[in-house]
């Protein structure tokens, strides 16, 4: 055999080593076995949602949020009904009026809040 | 992760399996040599990719992930052989490589030099033979070819030239 030079040799290698496709039933076969690899994992994913929901210990977030709202709105209604206060002691005729105007005011200061959530 | 999360990371390992499974098909058969490891390998393959694809896909840096697919591919063959404790349990297919080829006058005068050639890959030390397949089969360039092999780019650029110029020693002392 002569001597082949280096670019043609490279050449024939390349042909030599040419790509090889995959036969059709492998990738059937490889695309099933993904499928259901991937619905497996859905599957999971969606159990292990439902199962964080019943778990009490996963309760504790939503009730955190839940009461850093109410806490949030409990404050901001004492603060309205203070800054009302000096108008409230002028209107009332003694101590118990004062009270009762400030209960009222204190449940219109948070059914216009329940309102607007 | 939630669902549109893993709709996503579906999406994009769909993708990549689309583009890449002939590669990942032709360095198992010309790795073991045979079609049936070759299937069994490329199976192997994605499902193990599959399995670490988030992980991979959030350290690739944006970076091509054929080199990962063909480092799984070669672990996994690694594993074959240590397990049957032996070479490719049948020679490569020649017919099939053979059969690939064109059939004009230039390429069948090109036959025996094709064949020759063929059978100086399979006696290669393995590392040479698997640049070899990255470079010529797969058309990887030298920084992928070093990514999959765990080498630098200059260790690669030095194996795939000895690689080369073995093989053409092989190839002419026939």
């Amino acid at each position: 055999m002569s001597q082949p030079a280096h670019a043609d040799f490279e050449s024939m290698l390349r042909l030599a080593l040419q790509p090889v496709d995959p036969p059709e039933k492998l990738k059937a076969r490889v695309e099933s076995t993904l499928q259901e690899l991937t619905d497996a994992a859905v599957d999971e994913l969606e159990s292990w949602e439902i199962g964080a929901m019943r778990d009490p210990r996963n309760w504790v977030r939503p009730v955190v949020a839940s009461a850093v709202g109410v806490s949030a709105g409990t404050a901001l209604v004492v603060l309205r009904v203070r800054q009302e206060r000096k108008k409230r002691a002028a209107a009332s005729s003694d101590p118990l009026d004062l009270l009762r105007r400030t209960m009222r005011a204190a449940a219109g200061e948070a059914r216009k809040l329940a309102r607007r959530d | 992760m939630d669902s549109l999360d893993k709709a996503r990371l579906d999406k994009d390992f769909s993708e990549l399996y689309r583009v890449h499974l002939r590669d990942v098909y032709s360095y198992a058969y010309y790795r073991v040599g045979n079609h049936h490891d070759a299937e069994d390998l490329t199976e192997q393959t994605f499902l193990q990719a599959y399995r670490h694809f988030e992980r991979a896909q959030a350290e690739s840096d944006g970076r091509p992930l054929r080199p990962w697919l063909i480092r799984i591919a070669h672990n996994l063959a690694v594993n074959l052989y240590r397990d049957r404790s032996r070479r490719p349990q049948t020679a490569i297919d020649d017919t099939t490589v053979l059969s690939t080829l064109h059939t004009t006058e230039d390429l069948v005068e090109g036959r025996d030099e094709l064949a020759r050639i063929i059978e100086a890959i399979k006696t290669l030390p393995d590392e040479r033979r698997e640049a070899l397949i990255m470079r010529f089969a797969l058309g990887m360039d030298n920084r992928e070819i070093a990514r999959a092999m765990g080498k630098t780019d200059g260790a690669t650029k030095v194996l795939l030239h000895r690689a080369i110029k073995q093989l053409e020693g092989l190839v002419m002392s026939t």
